[in-house]
């Protein structure tokens, strides 16, 4: 029974200073679900973009053996027709085209010559049915959120005749109840005999899913192991992944507190005229010096927006209330405003609007607080090796050099580039949206001691995420947001994720 | 052979970079050979240098609009109309001079603001916006020269900014037929590149960087030396440093410094890398378009004086498809289309490149229909080059 289904043997693939994969071996058996874990940069997407043709036959040393059959692939709708289907960490879709559109894209459905719409449309919202994703097909992709986005992705890939489903990290910007509904999809799928291979950070859902899972560190394979043999346990996982044992995901800290409030804002309305609606009803909330508070709630709750109304409102939403930063009345009308009164904003979406790709480590470090390395306008550029590699070396980011462009880091490195970016402002208050998506356990718990460190020295944070462990693990208080209100406070003593699920949907 | 591996790394490293001028120095080679030596004699290189001017300073200023992913095809027409309008001013209003320069530098500021009024400000495409500029000044400049047609300058100080030279030396002796001050001037030049370069050196050392090695460094020295003195030589064999010459290399200069050391020139990269996340870390992607178009507009204006100054008079057509020249140059000298990608001094190169070409086929004798299809072909390559490059550096 056991067919093997893909075999990679002795892949090797560099960059130019980064040995990406080093003699890699990976085998998939016929209908299991077979998790790819490791540290960010350890080569996982690397890997998965040799299997779909995006790195060519020959860009890369070994061999892919798929069906039996050697594979090789010079474009990805080579591995598309054999039946590998891939859902990059980066989503692919067109924004400005409809839902359905978008899941038929490169493979419509043809009436003679011309596209069958009303065919495409029935297809398509049976294909939402599947993924559990209830939105209209005809809307356009980009007013609909990250997570949304993400389950339009795995429609499309479904849509096509797939016999092996890649998924690069799919639920990492995911809520909970979104990654259960996935993780139900996949188990369905094996039984219509879908074999996935998914690769994840998020370790549970790695141990409730997995058939096999496959540890890689620097580019190297270390092991497999066997869900049905027992092996397949948290901190053995973890062991293998960062070389060491982390006992404590959330590291402690002592209380940091100080009663002063260092941000406050009060009766916060919000209206977006872009969709004709108000987004945010009467906000109150606080942040005291030294203190971690978290925004919980949905995907889509209005928390994201609350930050970018708070943080000199680029959207261009009408807003009204009132916001105090030190006991100061501000009233921010530029982000520009907002980074001098000592707030920083790292963004959720570090694709769209955190980092500049094209520009290399230490100008996308730098960039928020130029100033800060320039004199007379003029900037030190020694200084800002000398900074970038501070940082650099503080949140372990990897890369060959901080001359590297951030698009050709991982996208966990990526993540790490884009709050080193917000440190380098030493602000009073820093917002985090979502700050450990698509981060290894080891880097997420440099993160949490970094946060730690950060109010130790007296700053407040405002994190956002979607992580209910998340939550719990770090926040000093938690404000509930649900359909642009704060529905609920509560004190880390008194939280549960009962209560913050309950407030959440209220 | 550690050292010639050293160069070849240093060379493929930076192929990109020296592509371009590799092109040029080609494309002269090849000139010069094809017209038995009139392409490098003295003469023509001034020549070269003088007609090359207008465009490279409209290129200068297209490069950063292509770089915050706009265009402005409006400065064509605008250079010619700010032309039209020095002339005026002097002939017409008897104005001074050093009052019209000015005074047309900052008009064709205003010029250039009001098209990032409507972009930044009314949410216009900017190619729109330049194409309404582009007839505006069109019609603007056949109005102004409808009664008189061609205008005449009369006055030999502002003709001076296109055919003068820079004054000699008094009353030296030695090297009689070569221009001291424009020798000396070379002479300084490699002087503050040398220090320039040796302090650079020294203060990475001084922070525990990584330098390239002696070797390596020395030969860059001596070759970048090599290639001012030879310039230089040039140049003081004939009439000495034209003021256009001076002009182009002082924007280049400005420009280079301000879009590679400064806040100001991050800013504008970021914004063209990412307007949105530019926004986000605090930069005012408004205020970077104004400052980018009005600089433009100001490129444009002393596009026109050096036009109208080098032709001593403003004519109907004067600046007629100087914008595309321009664009032309920008993507040459590699300049990204896709936004946050480009240097002034690939502009530079780029508008040497395309001049040289126009040049060196007019010494041939070549016909102007067989010129534009030229052009057309070099622009399709360079730019092709440069795709191909820069996969490679993936
Ligand atoms: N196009 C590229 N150019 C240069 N280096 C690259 C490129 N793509 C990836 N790398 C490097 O290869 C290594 C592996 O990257 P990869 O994206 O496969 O990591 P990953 O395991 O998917 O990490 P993450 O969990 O952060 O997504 C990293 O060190 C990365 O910097
Ligand atoms: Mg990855």
């Amino acid at each position: 029974m056991n067919n093997t289904i893909l075999e990679m043997q002795h892949i090797t693939k560099e960059f130019p200073g980064v040995r990406a994969l080093d003699d890699v071996c990976f085998s998939v058996i016929e209908k299991e679900i077979h998790c790819l874990v490791g540290e960010n940069g350890a080569g996982k997407s690397t890997l998965m973009k040799i299997l779909s043709g995006v790195y060519p036959y020959g860009d890369y040393e070994g061999e892919i053996i798929f069906n039996g059959l050697e594979q090789k692939y010079s474009t990805i709708s080579d591995s598309k027709k054999a039946g590998i289907a891939i859902i990059y960490q980066e989503l692919a879709l067109v924004p400005e085209l409809t839902v359905y559109e978008n899941i038929f894209l490169g493979h419509e459905i043809m009436n003679g010559l011309v596209i069958d719409w009303n065919e495409t449309i029935k297809k398509a919202t049976q294909m939402l049915k599947k993924v559990g994703l209830d939105v209209n097909p005809t809307v356009k992709v980009k007013e609909l959120g990250l997570g949304k986005q993400q389950l339009i992705e795995i429609a499309k890939a479904l849509s096509m005749d797939v016999r092996l489903l890649i998924l690069d990290e799919p639920t990492s910007a995911l809520n909970e109840s979104d990654s259960e509904n996935l993780m139900n999809l996949l188990r369905d799928l094996k039984k219509h005999g879908v074999t996935s291979v998914l690769i994840s950070h998020k370790l549970k859902e790695v141990i409730e899913i997995a058939d096999r899972v496959t540890v890689l560190r620097d580019g190297k394979t270390i092991c497999t192991l066997d869900a049905h043999k027992d092996e397949v346990k948290e901190n053995v996982l973890i062991k293998h992944m960062v070389g060491r044992e982390i006992n404590n995901v959330y590291p402690k800290r002592d209380a940091t507190v100080v009663d002063e409030k260092v941000f406050e804002v009060k009766h916060w309305n919000a209206y977006d005229p872009a969709i004709g609606r108000e987004i945010l009803k009467d906000i109150n909330l606080n942040v005291r010096k030294g203190e971690i508070v978290s925004l919980a709630g949905l995907m889509g709750s209005g928390r994201t927006e609350l930050a970018l109304s708070l943080f000199g409102n680029p959207r261009k939403y009408h807003v009204n209330g009132e916001m105090y930063v030190n006991g100061k009345h501000v009233h921010l009308k530029h982000p520009e405003q907002a980074i001098k009164s000592g707030l920083a904003y790292v963004t959720e979406d570090r694709k769209g609007n955190g980092l500049i790709l094209i520009q290399d480590v230490k100008q996308n470090i730098t960039l928020a607080n130029l100033r800060a390395i320039a004199e007379r306008g003029i900037v030190n550029r020694n200084e800002e090796v000398v900074a970038s590699n501070e940082y650099r070396n503080t949140l372990n980011i990897k890369t060959p050099s901080i001359e590297q462009k951030v698009l050709n880091l991982s996208g966990g490195n990526q993540q790490k580039v884009s709050v080193a970016k917000w440190l380098f402002v030493q602000p009073k208050v820093l917002i985090l949206d979502e700050p450990t998506r698509g981060i290894d356990v080891g880097a997420k718990y440099e993160i949490y001691t970094i946060m730690n460190r950060l109010v130790e020295q007296g700053m407040s944070i405002i994190m956002i995420s979607s992580e209910l462990p998340e939550i719990l693990g770090m926040s000093d208080r938690i404000y509930v947001v649900s359909f642009g209100r704060i529905t609920g406070e509560l004190s880390a003593k008194e939280a549960t994720q009962e209560k913050i699920m309950k407030l959440a949907t209220d | 052979m550690s050292f010639i591996k050293n160069i070849g790394k240093t060379v493929r490293d930076n192929i990109r970079d020296y592509g371009m001028f590799l092109a040029l120095f080609a494309i002269m080679i090849f000139f010069t050979i094809t017209t038995k030596g009139v392409f490098i004699s003295p003469r023509n290189i001034s020549n070269l240098i003088n007609q090359t001017g207008c465009i490279a300073v409209l290129a200068v200023g297209m490069t950063l609009v292509i770089v915050i992913r706009h265009i402005d095809l409006s400065v064509g027409f605008l250079a010619g109309f700010m032309g039209a309008i020095a002339a005026i001013a002097m002939v017409s209003w008897h104005f001074p001079v050093w009052v019209v320069i000015p005074m047309v530098l900052i008009l064709g500021i205003l010029a250039g603001l009001l098209i990032a009024f409507l972009v930044a400000k009314m949410g216009i495409p900017s190619f729109v916006a330049s194409l309404a500029g582009w007839l505006i000044y069109r019609g603007a400049l056949l109005l102004v020269t409808l009664k008189t047609g061609t205008i005449i300058i009369p006055n030999a100080t502002y003709n001076a900014i296109g055919n003068g030279y820079i004054p000699d030396l008094p009353g030296v002796g030695i090297l009689p037929g070569v221009h001291k001050l424009t020798l000396l001037l070379g002479i300084l030049a490699v002087v503050i590149f040398i220090i320039g370069d040796v302090r650079d050196r020294e203060k990475k050392k001084a922070y525990g960087f990584e330098v390239s090695t002696m070797d390596i460094f020395i030969m860059k020295i001596v070759f970048t030396a090599a290639l001012i003195m030879a310039v230089t030589w040039v140049m003081a064999g004939y009439n000495g440093l034209s003021w256009t010459f001076v002009i182009v290399l002082a924007v280049t200069f400005v420009y280079h410094f301000i879009t590679t050391q400064t806040v100001l020139g991050r800013y504008i990269y970021a914004v063209g890398g990412n307007p949105e996340a530019a926004e986000l870390s605090g930069i005012d992607v408004k205020k970077i378009t104004y400052i980018v178009f009005g600089s433009m507009g100001m490129l444009a204006a002393l596009s026109g004086i050096l036009y109208s100054s080098r032709l001593q008079s403003a004519t109907t057509i004067a600046g007629q498809l100087f914008e595309m020249d321009a664009i032309a140059a920008a993507y040459v000298g590699g300049v990204s289309a896709g936004g946050g990608v480009g240097r002034v001094t690939g502009s530079i190169i780029g508008a040497l490149v395309m001049m040289s070409l126009t040049n060196g086929m007019n010494l041939m004798g070549i016909d102007i229909s067989s010129q534009y299809i030229v052009k057309g072909v070099v622009l399709v390559l360079a730019v092709v080059f440069d795709v191909a490059t820069r996969n490679r550096g993936k």
